[in-house]
């Protein structure tokens, strides 16, 4: 099995380390990194929990080897609120909205709808309704989620 | 849930990725956008030895439209072809296909040419490539050849690609005229089909001039209907009989039973999909010459 040296922003920081080939982003980001805020879920693409941005896009990092990540820019839900401890809109969406409950789910979901809520995008209620289907909660009947999307999409209050 | 140990390339040329191909041959498998093919690994279904990573050919990225048709590099990934003017304007029931592989995060990194070659039969790109009769561009060392979609699907999750050979390329050719819709059943959205059909007709005044129709999660490959297409084929509008084309189109397939869903509720599916879809494009309207 080969291995590999990457160098790869994560979350801003500039970041090189030597991985096997089929250690996945997820794994990377979760037991190399320490960052333990992407959730393992299903690890077969199936359940949105592992959801991070690579160059801007969601995308799930169960799905994509560490060693495709060289020179990317990653960013996980650690980046996600302000160096002051102030949330994320998105965060606070989900917050006020109760749509979290358990919260294994939610670093997911937040990255997904941060992807479309980033300034330049424009993404609809229904866009994002429609992206959430990317993701599995089991905890909150996903009405609290959407009320989020709401919010987010100035149609909600 | 760890994929198996393998080797990785990403090699920087196509040439590059070619002669890696004929150098390993079957113990290599390309990795396009990973979306089927990493989570086979995962579930340990596929051990290749060698995994040749296609990311940095940009030479199989795009989408050009000319004279005759519309030009999809291989590694033009679902949601780039979703966000193409052009696919919008020249194949709009390619994005309706499209909406329903995968989810929002897959279709970030999943590519065309991936869903092509690897053959899922209940997946909508090749179904889709089936019905439209794609010319599909593979390459290798050896040189370069075109194969249309109905040569390319040989059996479960086998195609005529060799060992050695690339897709690089897809093209679509549809007619100006044709009306082109995709209906599926599936559990949730963003699952697979368990039933679907891509149907691709030609109209000619209150006829059907030509019909092509490929079934999705069907049978153990992407299905065309032969039967149904030769009965729609001719056919008046005015008296057409879906629901007996349904069973003429049925009977062209051969679904497999599984835990998701019987051989009886396929059929039940595939019967109410087919009257639907075809009901639905018979009834637009041809645009004003
Ligand atoms: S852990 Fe990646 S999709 Fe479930
Ligand atoms: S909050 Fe528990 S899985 Fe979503």
């Amino acid at each position: 099995m080969s291995d590999h040296d990457i160098t790869l922003s994560v979350n801003g920081t500039t970041i090189a380390r030597r991985v096997p080939a089929r250690r996945t982003l997820l794994d990377f980001l979760r037991s190399d990194l320490g960052l333990t805020g992407t959730h393992a879920g299903c690890e077969h693409g199936v359940c949105g929990a592992c959801t991070v941005l690579v160059d801007g896009l969601a995308v799930r990092s169960c799905l994509m080897f560490a060693v495709q990540a060289d020179a990317a820019k990653v960013s996980t839900i650690e980046g996600v609120a302000n160096e002051d401890g102030t949330l994320h809109p998105v965060q606070q969406a989900m917050h006020d909205n109760h749509g979290l409950q358990c919260g294994f789910c939610t670093p997911g979901i937040v990255m997904t709808l941060k992807s479309m809520t980033e300034a330049g995008k424009s993404a609809s209620r229904d866009e994002m309704a429609a992206a959430l289907s990317g993701h599995i909660c089991r905890c909150t009947g996903y009405q609290g989620i959407l009320k989020a999307v709401d919010l987010l999409s100035g149609r909600g209050e | 849930m760890k994929p198996p140990p393998f080797d990785y390339f990403a090699p920087e040329t196509l040439e590059e990725a070619l002669s890696l191909l004929a150098e390993y041959g079957d113990e290599a498998q390309p990795l396009a956008g990973g979306q089927s093919l990493v989570p086979m690994l995962a579930l340990r279904m596929s051990r290749p030895a060698v995994l040749i990573d296609l990311r940095h050919l940009n030479e199989l990225r795009g989408i050009a439209m000319d004279g005759t048709g519309l030009r999809l590099g291989a590694m033009t990934t679902q949601a780039e072809a979703l966000a193409s003017q052009q696919v919008a304007q020249a194949l709009p029931g390619l994005c309706d296909a499209l909406h329903l592989v995968g989810h929002f995060q897959t279709r970030n990194r999943g590519t065309i040419g991936g869903s092509i070659s690897l053959g899922e039969p209940a997946a909508e790109n090749p179904a889709f490539a089936l019905a439209l009769e794609a010319d599909l561009e593979l390459c290798s060392v050896r040189g370069t050849r075109i194969i249309n979609a109905t040569q390319f699907y040989t059996g479960p999750y086998s195609t005529a690609r060799a060992d050695d050979e690339l897709l690089t390329a897809i093209r679509y050719c549809p007619a100006n005229w044709a009306r082109i819709g995709i209906e599926e059943i599936a559990q949730r959205q963003g699952d697979f089909a368990l039933s679907g059909l891509v149907a691709n007709l030609e109209i000619d005044g209150h006829r059907i001039a030509k019909a092509s129709l490929a079934w999705l999660g069907m049978g153990s490959t992407p299905l065309r209907a032969p039967s149904a297409e030769a009965a729609l084929c001719g056919a008046d509008i005015a008296t057409l009989d879906l629901e007996e084309v349904a069973e003429l189109a049925l009977g062209d397939t051969d679904p497999l039973e599984d835990s998701h869903a019987s051989i009886a509720y396929r059929c039940q599916a595939g019967r109410t999909i087919l009257t639907r879809l075809l009901g639905r494009l018979l009834a637009e309207r041809s645009p004003v010459a």
